[in-house]
Protein backbone atom coordinates (compact mmCIF):
# COMPACT_ATOMS: atom_id res chain seq x y z
CA UNK A 1 0.00 0.00 0.00
CA UNK A 2 2.94 2.36 0.39
CA UNK A 3 4.49 3.70 -2.81
CA UNK A 4 8.19 3.64 -3.61
CA UNK A 5 8.30 7.38 -3.09
CA UNK A 6 6.90 7.06 0.43
CA UNK A 7 9.34 4.33 1.32
CA UNK A 8 12.27 6.32 -0.04
CA UNK A 9 11.14 9.41 1.85
CA UNK A 10 11.04 7.64 5.20
CA UNK A 11 14.14 5.53 4.56
CA UNK A 12 16.70 7.84 3.02
CA UNK A 13 17.02 10.63 5.62
CA UNK A 14 17.57 8.34 8.63
CA UNK A 15 19.82 6.00 6.64
CA UNK A 16 22.01 8.89 5.51
CA UNK A 17 22.13 10.39 8.99
CA UNK A 18 23.03 7.06 10.55
CA UNK A 19 25.66 6.43 7.89
CA UNK A 20 27.26 9.80 8.62
CA UNK A 21 26.98 9.96 12.41
CA UNK A 22 27.06 6.32 13.49
CA UNK A 23 28.75 4.31 10.78
CA UNK A 24 31.49 6.73 9.67
CA UNK A 25 32.65 7.36 13.26
CA UNK A 26 33.18 3.62 13.84
CA UNK A 27 35.09 3.38 10.54
CA UNK A 28 37.20 6.35 11.61
CA UNK A 29 37.91 4.67 14.93
CA UNK A 30 39.07 1.64 12.96
CA UNK A 31 41.34 3.80 10.77
CA UNK A 32 42.80 5.76 13.68
CA UNK A 33 43.75 2.54 15.44
CA UNK A 34 46.35 1.85 12.73
CA UNK A 35 47.80 5.36 12.66
CA UNK A 36 50.38 6.83 15.02
CA UNK A 37 51.51 10.07 16.64
CA UNK A 38 54.70 11.84 15.53
CA UNK A 39 57.11 13.34 18.07
CA UNK A 40 55.72 16.73 17.01
CA UNK A 41 52.31 15.61 18.31
CA UNK A 42 50.60 15.28 14.94
CA UNK A 43 48.70 12.24 13.68
CA UNK A 44 50.71 10.23 11.14
CA UNK A 45 48.49 8.46 8.62
CA UNK A 46 50.77 5.47 8.12
CA UNK A 47 49.16 2.06 8.44
CA UNK A 48 50.71 -0.48 10.78
CA UNK A 49 49.85 -2.75 13.70
CA UNK A 50 52.08 -1.03 16.27
CA UNK A 51 49.21 0.08 18.50
CA UNK A 52 47.88 -3.46 18.73
CA UNK A 53 51.38 -4.78 19.42
CA UNK A 54 51.66 -2.24 22.23
CA UNK A 55 48.42 -3.49 23.70
CA UNK A 56 49.82 -6.98 23.95
CA UNK A 57 53.30 -5.93 25.02
CA UNK A 58 52.61 -3.31 27.69
CA UNK A 59 51.33 -5.10 30.76
CA UNK A 60 49.28 -2.27 32.16
CA UNK A 61 46.84 -2.25 29.21
CA UNK A 62 45.74 -5.85 29.22
CA UNK A 63 45.98 -6.08 33.00
CA UNK A 64 43.62 -3.12 33.32
CA UNK A 65 41.33 -4.67 30.72
CA UNK A 66 41.23 -7.89 32.74
CA UNK A 67 40.60 -5.98 35.95
CA UNK A 68 37.78 -4.04 34.28
CA UNK A 69 36.25 -7.30 33.11
CA UNK A 70 36.50 -8.66 36.65
CA UNK A 71 34.79 -5.56 38.04
CA UNK A 72 32.10 -5.80 35.33
CA UNK A 73 31.66 -9.51 36.07
CA UNK A 74 31.09 -8.81 39.77
CA UNK A 75 28.62 -6.04 38.94
CA UNK A 76 26.80 -8.45 36.63
CA UNK A 77 26.57 -11.21 39.22
CA UNK A 78 25.39 -8.90 42.00
CA UNK A 79 22.87 -7.18 39.70
CA UNK A 80 21.42 -10.53 38.68
CA UNK A 81 21.26 -11.74 42.28
CA UNK A 82 19.39 -8.59 43.26
CA UNK A 83 17.21 -8.33 40.16
CA UNK A 84 16.09 -11.91 39.56
CA UNK A 85 14.25 -12.61 42.82
CA UNK A 86 12.70 -9.17 42.63
CA UNK A 87 11.51 -9.72 39.06
CA UNK A 88 10.15 -13.11 40.12
CA UNK A 89 8.27 -11.60 43.03
CA UNK A 90 6.80 -8.83 40.90
CA UNK A 91 5.77 -11.14 38.11
CA UNK A 92 4.30 -13.98 40.16
CA UNK A 93 3.39 -12.70 43.59
CA UNK A 94 2.93 -8.95 43.67
CA UNK A 95 -0.73 -9.07 42.63
CA UNK A 96 -2.36 -5.66 42.46
CA UNK A 97 0.73 -3.74 43.48
CA UNK A 98 2.61 -4.99 40.43
CA UNK A 99 2.25 -1.79 38.37
CA UNK A 100 3.36 0.49 41.16
CA UNK A 101 6.33 -1.69 42.10
CA UNK A 102 7.35 -2.01 38.47
CA UNK A 103 7.28 1.75 38.12
CA UNK A 104 9.40 2.09 41.26
CA UNK A 105 12.11 -0.13 39.78
CA UNK A 106 12.07 1.65 36.44
CA UNK A 107 12.34 5.18 37.85
CA UNK A 108 15.97 4.87 38.99
CA UNK A 109 16.84 3.52 35.55
CA UNK A 110 16.21 6.92 34.01
CA UNK A 111 17.40 9.08 36.90
CA UNK A 112 20.68 10.88 36.37
CA UNK A 113 23.75 8.65 36.51
CA UNK A 114 25.76 11.48 38.02
CA UNK A 115 23.27 12.09 40.83
CA UNK A 116 23.40 8.45 41.88
CA UNK A 117 27.18 8.11 41.64
CA UNK A 118 27.57 11.31 43.65
CA UNK A 119 25.16 10.03 46.30
CA UNK A 120 27.46 7.04 46.91
CA UNK A 121 30.46 9.33 47.18
CA UNK A 122 28.80 11.24 50.02
CA UNK A 123 27.88 7.97 51.73
CA UNK A 124 31.19 6.13 51.46
CA UNK A 125 33.72 8.92 52.13
CA UNK A 126 35.86 8.94 55.29
CA UNK A 127 33.70 11.81 56.60
CA UNK A 128 30.77 10.28 54.80
CA UNK A 129 27.39 9.30 56.11
CA UNK A 130 28.22 5.63 56.62
CA UNK A 131 31.53 6.12 58.42
CA UNK A 132 30.18 8.79 60.73
CA UNK A 133 27.13 6.65 61.42
CA UNK A 134 29.32 3.68 62.35
CA UNK A 135 31.33 5.85 64.70
CA UNK A 136 28.18 7.44 66.11
CA UNK A 137 26.85 4.05 67.16
CA UNK A 138 30.37 3.06 68.32
CA UNK A 139 30.74 0.16 65.93
CA UNK A 140 34.05 1.52 64.70
CA UNK A 141 36.45 4.02 66.20
CA UNK A 142 38.16 5.19 63.03
CA UNK A 143 36.72 5.73 59.56
CA UNK A 144 36.92 2.65 57.33
CA UNK A 145 39.16 3.87 54.54
CA UNK A 146 38.49 1.03 52.14
CA UNK A 147 34.91 2.16 51.59
CA UNK A 148 35.77 4.95 49.17
CA UNK A 149 38.46 5.07 46.48
CA UNK A 150 38.51 1.33 46.00
CA UNK A 151 37.23 -1.26 43.52
CA UNK A 152 34.63 -2.05 46.21
CA UNK A 153 33.12 1.44 45.86
CA UNK A 154 33.04 1.08 42.07
CA UNK A 155 31.38 -2.34 42.16
CA UNK A 156 28.81 -1.16 44.71
CA UNK A 157 27.92 1.99 42.78
CA UNK A 158 27.76 0.27 39.40
CA UNK A 159 25.60 -2.49 40.89
CA UNK A 160 23.26 0.20 42.18
CA UNK A 161 23.14 1.82 38.74
CA UNK A 162 22.77 -1.30 36.61
CA UNK A 163 20.46 -3.46 38.74
CA UNK A 164 17.34 -1.88 37.12
CA UNK A 165 18.90 -2.58 33.70
CA UNK A 166 19.28 -6.23 34.63
CA UNK A 167 15.78 -6.29 36.09
CA UNK A 168 13.89 -5.15 32.98
CA UNK A 169 14.60 -7.99 30.55
CA UNK A 170 14.29 -10.63 33.30
CA UNK A 171 10.91 -9.25 34.26
CA UNK A 172 9.86 -9.13 30.60
CA UNK A 173 10.89 -12.77 30.15
CA UNK A 174 9.00 -13.87 33.29
CA UNK A 175 5.91 -11.95 32.18
CA UNK A 176 5.97 -13.76 28.84
CA UNK A 177 5.92 -17.22 30.42
CA UNK A 178 2.46 -18.66 29.72
CA UNK A 179 0.86 -19.12 33.13
CA UNK A 180 -0.81 -22.36 32.07
CA UNK A 181 2.64 -23.95 31.84
CA UNK A 182 3.17 -23.14 35.50
CA UNK A 183 -0.28 -24.49 36.35
CA UNK A 184 0.34 -27.63 34.34
CA UNK A 185 3.53 -28.22 36.25
CA UNK A 186 1.65 -27.90 39.55
CA UNK A 187 -1.19 -30.11 38.36
CA UNK A 188 1.24 -32.80 37.33
CA UNK A 189 2.53 -32.89 40.89
CA UNK A 190 5.71 -30.84 40.74
CA UNK A 191 6.66 -29.04 43.94
CA UNK A 192 7.05 -25.25 43.71
CA UNK A 193 10.82 -25.73 43.74
CA UNK A 194 10.68 -28.19 40.88
CA UNK A 195 8.37 -25.89 38.96
CA UNK A 196 10.82 -23.05 39.43
CA UNK A 197 13.96 -24.99 38.47
CA UNK A 198 12.48 -26.95 35.59
CA UNK A 199 9.89 -24.62 34.10
CA UNK A 200 10.28 -21.00 35.12
CA UNK A 201 14.05 -20.63 35.28
CA UNK A 202 14.78 -22.25 31.91
CA UNK A 203 12.12 -20.13 30.25
CA UNK A 204 13.55 -16.96 31.75
CA UNK A 205 17.13 -17.62 30.61
CA UNK A 206 16.88 -15.33 27.55
CA UNK A 207 15.93 -12.47 29.88
CA UNK A 208 18.75 -13.30 32.27
CA UNK A 209 21.23 -13.32 29.38
CA UNK A 210 19.95 -9.97 28.13
CA UNK A 211 20.12 -8.47 31.62
CA UNK A 212 23.61 -9.85 32.18
CA UNK A 213 24.75 -8.42 28.85
CA UNK A 214 23.42 -4.97 29.74
CA UNK A 215 25.06 -4.94 33.14
CA UNK A 216 28.38 -6.31 31.91
CA UNK A 217 28.72 -4.17 28.80
CA UNK A 218 27.69 -0.90 30.40
CA UNK A 219 29.85 -1.34 33.48
CA UNK A 220 32.83 -2.53 31.44
CA UNK A 221 32.90 0.76 29.56
CA UNK A 222 32.30 2.98 32.56
CA UNK A 223 34.87 5.64 33.35
CA UNK A 224 33.03 8.15 35.51
CA UNK A 225 32.40 5.97 38.57
CA UNK A 226 36.07 4.88 38.69
CA UNK A 227 37.18 8.53 38.41
CA UNK A 228 34.79 9.61 41.13
CA UNK A 229 35.00 6.67 43.52
CA UNK A 230 37.68 4.28 42.34
CA UNK A 231 40.96 5.79 43.45
CA UNK A 232 44.21 4.43 41.98
CA UNK A 233 43.28 0.77 42.50
CA UNK A 234 39.87 1.21 40.89
CA UNK A 235 41.13 2.43 37.50
CA UNK A 236 39.35 0.81 34.57
CA UNK A 237 40.22 0.42 30.92
CA UNK A 238 38.10 3.40 29.85
CA UNK A 239 40.08 5.65 32.18
CA UNK A 240 43.23 4.74 30.25
CA UNK A 241 41.41 5.58 27.02
CA UNK A 242 40.31 8.92 28.46
CA UNK A 243 43.86 9.84 29.39
CA UNK A 244 45.14 8.73 25.97
CA UNK A 245 42.65 11.09 24.37
CA UNK A 246 43.50 13.83 26.84
CA UNK A 247 46.79 14.61 28.53
CA UNK A 248 48.73 11.62 27.17
CA UNK A 249 47.70 12.62 23.63
CA UNK A 250 47.83 9.32 21.80
CA UNK A 251 44.55 9.12 19.95
CA UNK A 252 45.60 6.16 17.77
CA UNK A 253 46.43 3.97 20.75
CA UNK A 254 43.23 5.12 22.47
CA UNK A 255 41.31 4.26 19.31
CA UNK A 256 42.88 0.79 19.26
CA UNK A 257 41.73 0.12 22.83
CA UNK A 258 38.26 1.53 22.10
CA UNK A 259 37.98 -0.65 19.03
CA UNK A 260 38.90 -3.73 21.07
CA UNK A 261 36.16 -2.75 23.52
CA UNK A 262 33.68 -2.21 20.69
CA UNK A 263 34.46 -5.62 19.19
CA UNK A 264 34.23 -7.29 22.60
CA UNK A 265 30.92 -5.58 23.36
CA UNK A 266 29.31 -6.28 19.98
CA UNK A 267 30.56 -9.87 20.18
CA UNK A 268 28.95 -10.27 23.60
CA UNK A 269 25.66 -8.80 22.40
CA UNK A 270 25.59 -11.17 19.42
CA UNK A 271 26.64 -14.13 21.54
CA UNK A 272 24.00 -13.58 24.19
CA UNK A 273 21.38 -13.04 21.51
CA UNK A 274 22.25 -16.34 19.82
CA UNK A 275 22.27 -18.16 23.12
CA UNK A 276 18.99 -16.51 24.11
CA UNK A 277 17.31 -17.65 20.89
CA UNK A 278 18.39 -21.22 21.58
CA UNK A 279 16.76 -21.07 24.98
CA UNK A 280 13.54 -19.38 23.98
CA UNK A 281 10.80 -21.82 23.14
CA UNK A 282 8.66 -19.71 20.85
CA UNK B 1 -4.07 -17.81 37.80
CA UNK B 2 -1.42 -16.47 40.09
CA UNK B 3 -3.56 -17.54 43.02
CA UNK B 4 -2.70 -21.13 42.31
CA UNK B 5 0.94 -20.36 42.86
CA UNK B 6 0.57 -18.25 45.98
CA UNK B 7 -1.95 -20.49 47.69
CA UNK B 8 0.63 -23.20 48.00
CA UNK B 9 1.92 -23.31 51.58
CA UNK B 10 5.55 -23.84 50.65
CA UNK B 11 5.45 -20.98 48.19
CA UNK B 12 3.86 -18.69 50.73
CA UNK B 13 6.72 -19.48 53.09
CA UNK B 14 9.23 -18.67 50.37
CA UNK B 15 7.45 -15.49 49.39
CA UNK B 16 8.24 -13.99 52.79
CA UNK B 17 11.88 -14.22 51.85
CA UNK B 18 11.12 -12.82 48.43
CA UNK B 19 9.23 -9.92 49.96
CA UNK B 20 12.11 -9.23 52.31
CA UNK B 21 14.52 -9.37 49.39
CA UNK B 22 12.39 -6.87 47.48
CA UNK B 23 12.27 -4.47 50.39
CA UNK B 24 16.06 -4.72 50.71
CA UNK B 25 16.61 -4.06 47.00
CA UNK B 26 14.26 -1.09 47.05
CA UNK B 27 16.17 0.26 50.03
CA UNK B 28 19.41 -0.23 48.12
CA UNK B 29 17.97 1.63 45.12
CA UNK B 30 16.34 4.50 47.00
CA UNK B 31 18.25 4.99 50.25
CA UNK B 32 21.25 6.69 48.62
CA UNK B 33 18.94 9.13 46.87
CA UNK B 34 17.03 9.76 50.10
CA UNK B 35 20.30 10.47 51.92
CA UNK B 36 21.38 12.79 49.14
CA UNK B 37 18.14 14.75 49.48
CA UNK B 38 18.34 14.81 53.28
CA UNK B 39 21.87 16.22 53.30
CA UNK B 40 20.92 18.99 50.90
CA UNK B 41 19.28 20.51 54.00
CA UNK B 42 22.28 19.86 56.23
CA UNK B 43 24.09 22.91 57.58
CA UNK B 44 27.31 21.03 58.27
CA UNK B 45 28.52 19.60 54.98
CA UNK B 46 27.66 16.60 52.83
CA UNK B 47 28.46 13.86 55.36
CA UNK B 48 28.45 13.54 59.11
CA UNK B 49 25.90 11.61 61.11
CA UNK B 50 23.52 12.74 62.46
CA UNK B 51 22.61 15.64 60.19
CA UNK B 52 22.92 18.99 61.96
CA UNK B 53 21.20 22.33 61.77
CA UNK B 54 18.69 21.81 58.98
CA UNK B 55 18.68 24.79 56.63
CA UNK B 56 17.59 26.02 53.22
CA UNK B 57 20.86 27.96 52.79
CA UNK B 58 22.23 25.60 50.18
CA UNK B 59 19.21 26.18 48.00
CA UNK B 60 19.68 29.93 48.41
CA UNK B 61 23.32 29.53 47.36
CA UNK B 62 22.19 27.43 44.43
CA UNK B 63 19.66 29.95 43.19
CA UNK B 64 22.28 32.70 43.31
CA UNK B 65 24.88 30.55 41.53
CA UNK B 66 25.21 32.01 38.04
CA UNK B 67 27.53 29.44 36.42
CA UNK B 68 25.01 26.75 37.37
CA UNK B 69 22.14 28.61 35.75
CA UNK B 70 24.19 29.31 32.63
CA UNK B 71 24.87 25.60 32.38
CA UNK B 72 21.19 24.84 32.92
CA UNK B 73 20.34 27.07 29.95
CA UNK B 74 23.01 25.32 27.87
CA UNK B 75 21.61 21.94 28.85
CA UNK B 76 18.08 23.00 27.91
CA UNK B 77 19.28 24.19 24.50
CA UNK B 78 21.13 20.94 23.92
CA UNK B 79 18.17 18.85 25.05
CA UNK B 80 15.73 20.69 22.77
CA UNK B 81 18.05 20.35 19.78
CA UNK B 82 18.70 16.67 20.58
CA UNK B 83 14.97 16.08 20.83
CA UNK B 84 14.38 17.71 17.43
CA UNK B 85 17.15 15.64 15.79
CA UNK B 86 16.10 12.33 17.36
CA UNK B 87 12.46 12.78 16.39
CA UNK B 88 13.20 14.11 12.91
CA UNK B 89 15.18 10.96 12.12
CA UNK B 90 13.82 8.47 14.62
CA UNK B 91 10.18 8.67 13.53
CA UNK B 92 10.94 8.06 9.82
CA UNK B 93 13.40 5.35 10.88
CA UNK B 94 10.60 3.55 12.71
CA UNK B 95 8.33 3.90 9.65
CA UNK B 96 11.13 2.60 7.43
CA UNK B 97 11.75 -0.41 9.70
CA UNK B 98 8.03 -1.13 9.78
CA UNK B 99 7.13 -0.59 6.13
CA UNK B 100 10.06 -0.58 3.75
CA UNK B 101 12.43 -3.26 2.57
CA UNK B 102 15.87 -2.04 1.60
CA UNK B 103 19.36 -3.49 1.33
CA UNK B 104 21.25 -3.23 4.62
CA UNK B 105 18.07 -2.97 6.67
CA UNK B 106 19.36 -5.36 9.34
CA UNK B 107 22.62 -3.44 9.65
CA UNK B 108 20.69 -0.15 9.76
CA UNK B 109 18.51 -1.42 12.60
CA UNK B 110 21.53 -2.55 14.56
CA UNK B 111 23.39 0.71 14.06
CA UNK B 112 20.41 2.82 15.13
CA UNK B 113 19.91 0.82 18.32
CA UNK B 114 23.57 0.29 19.21
CA UNK B 115 24.07 3.52 21.21
CA UNK B 116 21.38 2.29 23.60
CA UNK B 117 23.57 -0.55 24.86
CA UNK B 118 27.00 0.80 24.00
CA UNK B 119 29.05 2.43 26.76
CA UNK B 120 28.90 6.20 26.26
CA UNK B 121 32.66 6.42 25.87
CA UNK B 122 32.58 4.60 22.52
CA UNK B 123 29.78 6.76 21.10
CA UNK B 124 31.50 9.89 22.42
CA UNK B 125 34.99 9.08 21.17
CA UNK B 126 33.93 7.91 17.73
CA UNK B 127 31.99 11.15 17.23
CA UNK B 128 34.94 13.14 18.55
CA UNK B 129 37.07 11.62 15.79
CA UNK B 130 34.41 12.47 13.20
CA UNK B 131 34.21 16.11 14.28
CA UNK B 132 37.99 16.28 14.43
CA UNK B 133 38.42 14.96 10.89
CA UNK B 134 35.64 17.26 9.66
CA UNK B 135 37.39 20.19 11.32
CA UNK B 136 34.37 21.06 13.46
CA UNK B 137 35.03 23.00 16.64
CA UNK B 138 33.62 21.37 19.76
CA UNK B 139 30.67 23.29 21.17
CA UNK B 140 27.14 22.83 22.40
CA UNK B 141 26.27 21.98 18.79
CA UNK B 142 28.55 18.93 18.76
CA UNK B 143 27.00 17.75 22.05
CA UNK B 144 23.50 18.20 20.60
CA UNK B 145 24.51 16.23 17.49
CA UNK B 146 25.91 13.49 19.72
CA UNK B 147 22.84 13.28 21.95
CA UNK B 148 20.48 13.58 19.00
CA UNK B 149 22.20 10.73 17.19
CA UNK B 150 22.50 8.44 20.21
CA UNK B 151 18.86 9.00 21.20
CA UNK B 152 17.38 8.26 17.76
CA UNK B 153 17.31 4.77 19.25
CA UNK B 154 14.76 5.88 21.86
CA UNK B 155 12.49 7.64 19.35
CA UNK B 156 12.66 4.67 16.99
CA UNK B 157 11.85 2.01 19.59
CA UNK B 158 8.97 4.00 21.09
CA UNK B 159 7.40 4.84 17.74
CA UNK B 160 8.03 1.38 16.33
CA UNK B 161 6.17 -0.13 19.28
CA UNK B 162 3.30 2.29 18.58
CA UNK B 163 3.24 1.31 14.91
CA UNK B 164 2.77 -2.34 15.80
CA UNK B 165 -0.56 -1.42 17.37
CA UNK B 166 -1.65 0.95 14.64
CA UNK B 167 -4.65 0.00 12.53
CA UNK B 168 -3.51 0.28 8.92
CA UNK B 169 -7.09 0.50 7.67
CA UNK B 170 -7.28 4.19 8.54
CA UNK B 171 -4.25 5.03 6.46
CA UNK B 172 -5.55 2.87 3.63
CA UNK B 173 -8.93 4.60 3.74
CA UNK B 174 -7.28 7.99 3.69
CA UNK B 175 -5.25 7.05 0.63
CA UNK B 176 -8.27 5.52 -1.10
CA UNK B 177 -10.27 8.69 -0.51
CA UNK B 178 -7.72 10.67 -2.43
CA UNK B 179 -5.43 12.10 0.26
CA UNK B 180 -1.77 12.00 -0.74
CA UNK B 181 0.96 10.41 1.41
CA UNK B 182 1.98 13.72 2.92
CA UNK B 183 -1.59 14.50 4.03
CA UNK B 184 -2.08 10.96 5.27
CA UNK B 185 1.14 11.14 7.26
CA UNK B 186 0.21 14.37 9.03
CA UNK B 187 -3.52 13.74 9.43
CA UNK B 188 -3.64 10.02 10.16
CA UNK B 189 -0.23 8.53 11.01
CA UNK B 190 1.11 11.23 13.32
CA UNK B 191 -2.13 11.81 15.30
CA UNK B 192 -2.35 8.05 15.86
CA UNK B 193 1.23 7.98 17.10
CA UNK B 194 0.72 11.02 19.32
CA UNK B 195 1.30 9.20 22.61
CA UNK B 196 4.49 7.34 21.61
CA UNK B 197 5.89 10.50 20.03
CA UNK B 198 5.19 12.67 23.08
CA UNK B 199 6.53 9.90 25.31
CA UNK B 200 9.70 9.59 23.25
CA UNK B 201 10.18 13.37 23.25
CA UNK B 202 9.87 13.49 27.02
CA UNK B 203 12.28 10.62 27.51
CA UNK B 204 14.84 12.02 25.06
CA UNK B 205 14.64 15.42 26.72
CA UNK B 206 15.24 13.94 30.18
CA UNK B 207 18.01 11.61 29.07
CA UNK B 208 19.79 14.40 27.23
CA UNK B 209 19.58 16.70 30.27
CA UNK B 210 21.22 14.03 32.42
CA UNK B 211 23.71 12.72 29.88
CA UNK B 212 27.36 12.97 30.82
CA UNK B 213 29.49 10.23 29.20
CA UNK B 214 29.03 11.36 25.58
CA UNK B 215 29.09 15.07 26.48
CA UNK B 216 32.37 14.49 28.33
CA UNK B 217 34.18 14.05 24.99
CA UNK B 218 32.27 16.56 22.88
CA UNK B 219 32.38 19.51 25.25
CA UNK B 220 33.64 22.85 23.98
CA UNK B 221 33.86 26.04 26.03
CA UNK B 222 30.33 25.98 27.45
CA UNK B 223 29.37 23.44 30.09
CA UNK B 224 26.17 21.48 30.29
CA UNK B 225 24.71 21.08 33.79
CA UNK B 226 26.07 17.56 34.45
CA UNK B 227 29.54 18.63 33.30
CA UNK B 228 29.41 21.77 35.44
CA UNK B 229 28.58 19.56 38.43
CA UNK B 230 31.29 17.11 37.43
CA UNK B 231 33.85 19.92 37.40
CA UNK B 232 32.83 20.96 40.91
CA UNK B 233 32.94 17.40 42.25
CA UNK B 234 36.60 17.30 41.43
CA UNK B 235 37.27 20.54 43.31
CA UNK B 236 35.58 19.52 46.55
CA UNK B 237 31.98 19.15 47.50
CA UNK B 238 29.37 21.16 49.42
CA UNK B 239 25.69 20.44 50.07
CA UNK B 240 24.98 22.86 47.24
CA UNK B 241 25.69 19.91 44.95
CA UNK B 242 23.18 17.87 46.96
CA UNK B 243 20.71 20.68 46.44
CA UNK B 244 21.17 20.81 42.68
CA UNK B 245 21.10 16.98 42.53
CA UNK B 246 17.83 17.02 44.45
CA UNK B 247 16.34 19.47 41.97
CA UNK B 248 17.54 17.31 39.05
CA UNK B 249 16.11 14.21 40.71
CA UNK B 250 12.77 15.97 41.20
CA UNK B 251 12.57 16.95 37.55
CA UNK B 252 13.59 13.50 36.30
CA UNK B 253 10.99 11.97 38.58
CA UNK B 254 8.21 14.16 37.20
CA UNK B 255 9.27 13.51 33.60
CA UNK B 256 9.52 9.75 34.09
CA UNK B 257 6.20 9.43 35.87
CA UNK B 258 4.57 11.56 33.15
CA UNK B 259 6.13 9.37 30.46
CA UNK B 260 4.98 6.26 32.24
CA UNK B 261 1.42 7.57 32.55
CA UNK B 262 1.43 8.35 28.84
CA UNK B 263 2.58 4.83 28.08
CA UNK B 264 -0.07 3.38 30.37
CA UNK B 265 -2.70 5.29 28.44
CA UNK B 266 -1.26 3.95 25.23
CA UNK B 267 -0.80 0.39 26.38
CA UNK B 268 -2.88 -0.08 29.47
CA UNK B 269 -0.25 -2.51 30.70
CA UNK B 270 3.14 -2.72 32.33
CA UNK B 271 4.83 -3.15 28.98
CA UNK B 272 6.15 0.40 29.02
CA UNK B 273 9.90 0.43 28.89
CA UNK B 274 10.20 -3.24 28.17
CA UNK B 275 10.07 -2.68 24.42
CA UNK B 276 13.16 -0.55 24.56
CA UNK B 277 15.10 -3.37 26.13
CA UNK B 278 13.66 -6.02 23.87
CA UNK B 279 14.18 -4.09 20.69
CA UNK B 280 17.65 -3.08 21.78
CA UNK B 281 18.49 -6.70 22.35
CA UNK B 282 17.41 -7.41 18.78
CA UNK B 283 14.42 -9.48 19.76
CA UNK B 284 11.58 -7.81 17.96
CA UNK B 285 12.12 -5.13 15.36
Amino acid sequence: MFSRGYKAAVTLPPVLWVALFLFTPYVLMFCYSFWSVSPAQTIVHSWDLNNYKDLLRVDVYWQTLLRSMWIAARVTIFSLLLAYPMAYFLSFQAGKRKDLLYQLVVIPLWVSYLVRAYAWKTILGSDGVLNTLLQYVHLTRHPLEFLLYSPFAVVLTLTHIYTPFAFLPIYAALEHIPRNLVEASHDLGATPAQTFWRVILPLSIPGVLAGATFAFVLSLGDFLAPLLLGGPSGIMISNIVVSLFGAAYNWPLGAAISLCMLVLVVGLIFGSERLGKKWSFS
Amino acid sequence: MELLVTRDAATAERSHWLLLHCVAVFAFLYLPIAILVLYSFNGEGVGGFPPHRLTLDWYRTLFADEPIWDSVLNSLEVALAAMAISLAFGVPAALALDRAQFPGKALFRRLVLLPLILPGIITGLSLLMLFNVAGMKLSLLTIALGHGTALISVATTEVFAGLQKLDRAQEEASLDLGANYWQTFWRITVPNLKLPIIGAALLIFTLSLDEIAVSFFLIGRDNTLPLEIWGRLRRGITPEINAVSTVIFGFSLIAIVLWYRLRMRGEGATDAGIEIVEVAEGGQA
